[in-house]
């Protein structure tokens, strides 16, 4: 029935992702990845990126070592994360966790106009993840992937790794807050409480 | 003139209180994370903070990844500080937007190259241009060139950065730091 060779869509992975999230903190990098997780659900404990390409990775380095008993998930895209590729090295050796790192691979730079990125000539990030230390890395083919990923993710055993090999599709765009001084206080306050709110 | 560097070198290995100084201001300040690329003249605060359980000191690829790391750490409820030589500021430009548009404090602490005293000329254009990048970025820089301003220099900046939300840069210059001589290193 399904074509077992088709690839997955990236809605669909982000809300089996994001399913049941309970209090599951969420990093989007920059771009579909910020549009993905808003069409899921604006929620106040995501950080969606509307610029800094390249931080969504040490960003949830930062908070899951400032919040060891809360799961931080980075939803991100292979250009993003291409960006800054020497965090997965930063991180490996730091091996929070409760990190987990999902790498939407569409293989282009979606915003610009569909230029193919490196991962469209091979380039393996999951290879990278691995050779670094990061020991759970895997490339993601199938929504039972997706989901197998999902709840490693809540389990927080170990700094996970995943590249997803998604269809090359632009969809709408489902925006978040823009102002980053709302995104940072709401964020705070639901996170660490009202006092958050005071210097 | 080599007499003079060599007795200023000696003087600044001989009494280099000042690390231990901003190790304190920094403590006192509830800093937890300390990202860094290593500088000579931040290896004595680099070591105290390793020696210390409470912090956690993480070794960065580029210095861009200590700013985004370090804005991870405030959505978190942690206060960092960045070590990083007037090199690595220029590896962090775009990335300082964070902090700027999200006003969350950042603090800073740059050991300056291409300053007083330089030998080595490639260290000239970023070390000249480090003030004025972090400032068209938006952050607010002191730079300190005595050493018994240091301490007080950091205290501020951290209270500056933390209390009013905003990123702030202490800059430390090679007269604070000494100039490494390069000519006494080459006949060794």
């Amino acid at each position: 029935m399904n074509n077992p060779n088709a690839l997955l869509h990236r809605r669909d992975v982000v809300n089996e992702l994001l399913r049941d999230r309970a209090d599951l903190l969420v990093i989007a990098g920059l771009g579909a990845p910020n549009w993905d997780v808003s069409a899921a659900g604006d929620h106040p404990n995501n950080f969606p990126l509307w610029g800094a390409m390249g931080g969504a990775s040490m960003i949830g380095l930062g908070l899951a070592l400032a919040q060891p008993r809360r799961k931080v998930l980075v939803i991100t895209g292979d250009g993003e994360m291409l960006m800054n590729v020497g965090s997965l090295a930063t991180i490996a050796v730091e091996a929070p966790k409760n990190l987990t790192i999902a790498v939407l691979d569409n293989e282009r730079f979606g915003e610009t106009g569909m230029q193919k990125t490196p991962t469209a000539s091979g380039v393996d990030l999951a290879a990278i993840a691995t050779a670094c230390g990061i020991r759970t890395s895997r490339i993601v083919r199938t929504m039972g992937e997706v989901t197998e990923l999902r709840d490693l993710t809540h389990a927080g055993r170990g700094t996970a790794f995943a590249q997803i090999k998604i269809n090359p599709e632009a969809l709408v765009f489902v925006m978040p807050p823009a102002d980053g001084v709302i995104l940072t206080t709401r964020f705070r306050q639901s996170v660490l409480g009202d006092e958050a709110l005071f210097n | 003139m080599a007499e003079a560097a060599k007795s200023r070198s000696e003087a600044v290995a001989a009494l280099p209180t000042w690390p231990d100084e901003i190790y304190r201001v920094l403590k006192d300040a509830g800093i937890r994370q300390v990202a860094m690329v290593p500088d000579a003249g931040h290896s004595r605060l680099i070591r105290a903070f390793e020696a210390d359980p409470e912090t956690r000191v993480v070794t960065l690829t580029t210095e861009e990844e200590g700013v985004a790391m370090l804005a991870g750490a405030w959505l978190g409820g942690e206060r960092g500080v960045l070590l990083l030589q007037s090199s690595g500021v220029g590896n962090c430009i775009n990335m300082l937007s964070l902090p700027v548009i999200c006003r969350m404090p950042l603090l800073m602490i740059v050991t300056m190259r291409g300053d007083w005293g330089e030998f080595n000329p490639w260290q000239i254009p970023m070390g000249q241009g480090t003030r004025p990048s972090l400032e068209a970025m938006g952050v607010i820089v002191n730079k300190v060139d005595e050493p018994h301003l240091v301490a007080s220099t950091v205290q501020g900046a951290a209270n500056l950065a933390f209390n009013t939300w905003r990123p702030v840069a202490v800059l430390i210059g090679q007269r604070v730091l000494g100039a490494k001589n390069f000519k006494e290193l080459a006949r060794k």
